[in-house]
């Protein structure tokens, strides 16, 4: 049976994995390398490294993260961040990523997403969405949460879709890094919209949200970072609890 | 020393990283001469089954039914293992091996597609490749079309139907999940290829 995914979250600033409330307020919460094999090890079943550095004149620190991240760890590694085209993408590849994701870069340059995936196919490509409530639906801003598009995430996730991603990472403003819980209803909207598997992120607090995305979200992954760095939440307990609850995990991991 | 065969496509990092890992001698190559001259041949493969075209215009076809006539170990991942089939309605223009019967379909519409994520493995019998790996462990997948279950599959899953997860006849073996991304379980299976 295809098990609900727990994906490990490391926001990365120069180098080291940071986390925000609202992507502000960073804190340092270690090497990534080290993280990324820590959360493998407690039953992460998936690592994202997603480098929030403002500028982009820093690759060649990313990609000595990715190289470091990747060396030693067996299951499946996004990267994103500042991909803006097919060469930044073929670099990160090469580092040992297995999955790239792109936010900004898609949204201004739709035709990215089916160049990357005719390349190193849709299963490599992953489309972040920030997205924010505003006036009865939820809009998708770019640049880290800075900038807002006017675009309709739900239109946008159901366009990426189209032009060849092969999940889409759902991100709700609004709860990232508040721990009250995912958005199920962005995530439930954006999930029967589209016929890839959506990742729910932003809010993870407790188990029960977790239940919560699953069953009332429709997610078919979820992500988090700081509950997992700081050690609130132990993956393995939480896994506990999914399966009491009747979701499918990968257990023992 | 084991050759993954690099044919043009794809993102062949993980699965050299992984026999790295285990103290394997390999190299990735897309020459006739280097599969010819392996112990082994991996078969790596993500994507879209029209990425197979190169592996019959570079002659390579050949190489890799000779290799395996002649015993030579085989390990298809992925789509590696798709190619193994008669072909798949992904691309039906572009034959496979016809090592095993049956084309590969698409997921029936009741399920998303791709099938992303870790499922468990039903196996039957005691193949040599999943040699010490539990019943209904769990593998990670990432594809769109499966392979068509037969008697003979050495695991099996279950996606909206059940389709062969890991298929094995003598010195040919293939795994529709991704071995070098299946954390300790992956590296057994792995690991297990490079004893045999």
């Amino acid at each position: 049976m295809l098990t609900k995914r727990i994906i490990a979250c490391l926001d990365m600033k120069d180098g080291r994995v940071v986390k925000g409330v609202r992507f502000q307020n960073l804190r340092d919460a270690g090497d990534p390398a080290e993280c990324a094999a820590e959360h493998a090890r407690k039953g992460a079943d998936e690592i994202v490294l997603l480098d929030i550095t403002a500028t982009s004149g820093n690759r060649g620190t990313l990609l000595e993260a990715v190289r470091g991240t990747a060396r030693a760890l067996f299951v499946p590694f996004t990267v994103g961040g500042g991909i803006r085209t097919i060469e930044d993408a073929a670099a990160v590849f090469d580092a040992g990523a297995d999955k790239i994701a792109i936010n900004s870069a898609a949204v201004s340059d739709p035709e990215l997403i089916a160049r990357i995936a005719s390349r190193f196919g849709s299963q490599a490509v992953v489309v972040a969405i920030d997205a924010k409530k505003s006036d009865g639906h939820f809009e998708v801003y770019i640049a880290g949460g800075r900038i807002p598009t006017s675009r309709d995430a739900i239109a946008w996730a159901r366009e990426a879709a189209a032009r060849g991603a092969g999940e889409i990472l759902l991100t709700s403003m609004d709860r990232d890094g508040t721990r009250a819980g995912f958005d199920c209803a962005l995530v439930s909207a954006v999930s029967q919209a589209v016929s890839i598997p959506v990742i729910a992120s932003g809010g993870a607090g407790s188990a029960r949200d977790f239940i919560e995305v699953f069953h009332e979200g429709l997610a078919d992954a979820a992500l988090a970072a700081s509950i997992f760095h700081f050690g609130i939440e132990n993956i393995a307990r939480l896994k506990g609890e999914l399966r009491s609850a009747g979701i499918p995990v990968r257990w023992p991991c | 020393m084991i050759a993954i065969l690099d044919y043009g496509a794809g993102n062949l990092n993980s699965v050299k990283k992984a026999f790295d890992h285990l103290g394997a001698a390999v190299v990735v190559t897309g020459e006739i001469d280097a599969v010819a001259a392996a112990d082994k041949i991996v078969f790596p493969g993500v994507g879209h089954f029209s990425t197979l075209r190169s592996v019959g215009q570079i002659g390579m076809r050949d190489a890799l039914l000779q290799a395996v006539s002649t015993g030579k170990p085989l390990l298809g991942i992925c789509l590696g293992m798709q190619w193994l089939f008669e072909g798949s309605e992904e691309c039906a223009e572009i034959a496979g091996a016809n090592l095993f019967p049956g084309k590969c379909q698409r997921f029936p519409a009741s399920v998303k597609s791709p099938h992303v994520g870790w499922n468990s493995l039903t196996i039957n019998g005691s193949p040599r490749l999943l040699h010490g790996i539990a019943q209904n462990s769990f593998a990670y997948y990432t594809h769109s079309f499966c392979a068509p279950l037969m008697d003979a599959a050495a695991a099996c899953s279950e996606y909206g139907l059940r389709f062969t997860a890991a298929v094995e006849r003598d010195n040919v073996f293939g795994v529709q999940f991704h071995p070098e991304k299946s954390g300790e379980v992956g590296l057994a299976i792995l690991k297990n290829f490079c004893e045999v």
